[in-house]
């Protein structure tokens, strides 16, 4: 027999023995949903439209039109290498870390407080960006300044430490760190997702045939969760890219181009740029603070379309 | 056949033939106590060593202790239990050790915002707006109108997130469903400031440049609400079982009468949970606010009227702009973070409450 969509099948029947047209109920409540799904499409859409209508007038303008002199594309560049520079940071630091708080939380930690420590990692996510700015610049700033010294003296020759480090902690390295605790939930919410789903038979097969559990972690649940990984370190990634506040406040920045992550002057951020500068602005300065985030909007949308390719290309394997 | 089923597995071959139970393949094993044991002695061997050369810190300690504690267990259990066992326990201590690692900034972002956040709260931080005030104020104004810009938001996300949740569930299957979905998911990715420039972009084509108004501001977290409200909202309805639907329509009720009589109160605790989850992650929202809702000192409560100043925004002006007597500014700073974060763990824990208590029993 073959296999029938029970619900909407049922609700058929049902139309046809009313005499074949749908109740009035049927049909205005059945339209309310639709409506609200089309309403939910073109609110994306009009994201995009707004931004781009409004972002316009300073992506035509000339260089010479604009606040500072410059053209869009000179203008936007540094703060959009500082925002990939800050977001990879916060992502290097970030995935190795949520892989083992995922592998903690579901085969190694004792399953009775694995759901509480879970909750945990979750509290994380749930603190505002704002509270994590202020801790970054109160705390975790002035605790990284001996780090940071450390790294410039004796790591001083790769141009990452090349410093000379920064005396108050404002720099690309505490931002990287903040942002990396603040995408650390989503990456291992994802990661845990798929390690918990992992066949048991494979699990139980590797254990069997003698494998310690870390040997069993590493043929059997690391490999099935490996996608899940790449997708959640990308959806981080797309996170730590706009992520504003935190950067906003903890970051020094100046308009310069380097990958010097301890020094003084850094790299802004488009997203700490629109943040730092909007409340100030009028006529054309709002304008190109809106183009700026026309390109934010871009550079994450690509971001996370990819992330969710592959998520869902691997949902069909 | 053990040796060829090891090498498919991609391990070293067995260094002697199974036995079974717990004390595994190799002759010895380590005591119950010997992991901790190792642990509690590279604890003190880190202090006293960080004590001998003169530069004791906390965090050094405990980096120290961790290698010292993976080496021994490594070097102990390799002696006793052999090489593969010995991999397992060091990898499983280094496992932990990250997990604690992710826990150090939780602890002390909890510890420095309850330290720092209650010198700043007093009768005056909940009473008094900052309006006129030179130095110290309170944060009446910004309470409120974080509520008020919040509830607005969720009157807006709640009613269109779960219709078209209902969509996806119960009409959705052709691609307008498929679309859907695939966005949703997009759109939980949208910056926050984005949306926050959204809502200024709306509101400038009919209202003019430099407008600011509390309802802006519930616009740009409504775009960042629904798809939080939606995700949640389908995973409730998805696991609301077919039978119920089915008996109800038996009885000759129509689908709409399903969805609302049988399908939704079935949901009910699940789909309030997500509200408020939903909730918690917006009411913190800075940036957004700070481009559509603007900066006020006095109290305002339309949200269709005039600039209406917010917790997160009061926090981060107070921070910026501390004037005079910079730790009196830095403490309503605190007191603000402090607040919002007591608001934000009440709605989370209250919203997993609700769900244990009033969750309908599904067999």
């Amino acid at each position: 027999m073959e296999q029938f969509d029970t619900t909407t099948n049922a609700g058929q029947i049902l139309a046809a023995a009313s005499g074949g047209r749908r109740r009035a109920g049927d049909r205005i409540f059945s339209n309310l949903a639709t409506v609200s799904a089309v309403t939910i499409l073109l609110l994306l859409a009009g994201v995009a439209a707004f931004l781009f209508a409004e972002g316009l007038p300073a992506i035509t303008a000339g260089a010479d039109e604009l606040p500072g002199g410059q053209s869009f594309v000179d203008y936007v560049a540094p703060l959009a290498f500082g925002t990939v520079l800050a977001a990879a940071l916060a992502s290097i630091l970030a995935v190795p870390l949520a892989v083992a708080v995922a592998l903690f939380i579901t085969h190694i930690a004792p399953p009775k407080v694995a759901l509480t420590l879970g909750y945990l990692v979750d509290l994380l996510a749930a603190v505002p960006s704002i509270v994590y700015g202020l801790w970054g610049i109160f705390v975790l700033g002035p605790a990284a300044v001996p780090v940071m010294q450390w790294l410039e003296e004796n790591l001083g020759f790769i141009p990452f430490f090349e410093g000379p480090a920064s005396a108050t902690g404002r720099t690309m390295f505490v931002v990287g760190l903040v942002l990396a605790v603040m995408i650390l939930p989503i990456v291992s919410a994802i990661a845990r997702e798929a390690f918990s789903q992992t066949p048991r038979k494979l699990q139980e097969g590797a254990q069997a045939l003698g494998a310690t559990r870390w040997e069993m972690i590493r043929i059997t649940v690391l490999p099935f969760g490996r996608s899940s990984i790449i997708s959640g370190a990308m959806l981080g990634l797309g996170r730590a890219l706009g992520e504003t506040m935190a950067v906003t406040i903890i970051l020094s920045v100046s308009g310069i181009v380097t990958f010097n992550l301890i020094g003084q002057s850094n790299p802004s951020t488009i997203a700490a740029n629109i943040a730092l500068d909007f409340p100030e602005s009028s006529g054309l300065a709002i304008n190109l603070l809106i183009a700026t985030g026309l390109v934010l909007f871009a550079i994450t949308l690509a971001t996370n379309f990819l992330a969710r390719w592959v998520i869902s290309r691997q949902m069909t394997e | 056949m053990a040796p060829t089923l090891d090498k498919r597995a991609g391990v070293e071959p067995l260094p002697q033939p199974l036995t079974l139970g717990p004390s595994g393949f190799s002759g010895g094993n380590l005591p119950s106590w010997g992991q901790y044991a190792v642990v509690a002695g590279a604890l003190a061997f880190s202090a006293a060593f960080l004590a001998a050369l003169g530069s004791f810190s906390i965090g050094l300690m405990l980096a120290l202790t961790v290698l010292v504690s993976c080496v021994g267990v490594y070097a102990w259990s390799r002696a006793v239990e052999g090489p593969r066992r010995a991999v397992d326990r060091a990898v499983t201590l280094s496992i932990a050790a990250a997990f604690g690692l992710a826990m150090i900034p939780l602890i002390s972002l909890l510890f420095e915002v309850t330290k720092r956040g209650i010198p700043g709260l007093s009768a005056e931080f909940f009473t008094g707006d900052a309006r006129g005030v030179i130095g110290g104020g309170g944060a009446q104004h910004a309470i409120v109108g974080t509520l008020v810009i919040t509830g607005v938001a969720v009157v807006i996300s709640v009613p269109i997130g779960i219709m078209a949740a209902i969509y996806l569930v119960e009409y959705g299957r052709g691609k307008l469903g498929r679309a859907l979905t695939f966005f949703v998911d997009v759109m939980t990715g949208i910056p926050s400031i984005v949306a926050g420039l959204f809502a200024y972009a709306l509101f400038e084509l009919f209202f003019g440049p430099g407008i600011r108004l509390g309802v802006m501001g519930s616009v740009a977290l409504s775009v960042l609400m629904i798809p939080i409200v939606i995700r949640s909202a389908e995973e409730v309805l998805k696991i609301v079982p077919n039978h119920l639907r089915e008996a109800s329509y038996a009885l000759g009720t129509p689908k709409w009468k399903t969805i609302v009589k049988i399908v939704l109160p079935t949901a009910f605790a699940g789909l309030v949970t997500g509200v408020m989850l939903a909730t918690a992650r917006v009411i913190g929202e800075t940036a957004p606010l700070l481009v559509t809702t603007g900066v006020i000192d006095s109290l305002n409560t339309d949200p269709f009227e005039g600039r209406m100043q917010n917790l997160a925004v009061f926090a981060y002006s107070e921070y910026r702009s501390p004037g005079v007597n910079k730790q009196e500014a830095y403490d309503l700073a605190w007191a603000a973070a402090l607040t919002l974060i007591a608001i934000v763990m009440v709605l989370s824990i209250v919203a997993r409450l609700v769900y244990r208590r009033y969750k309908t029993e599904i067999r």
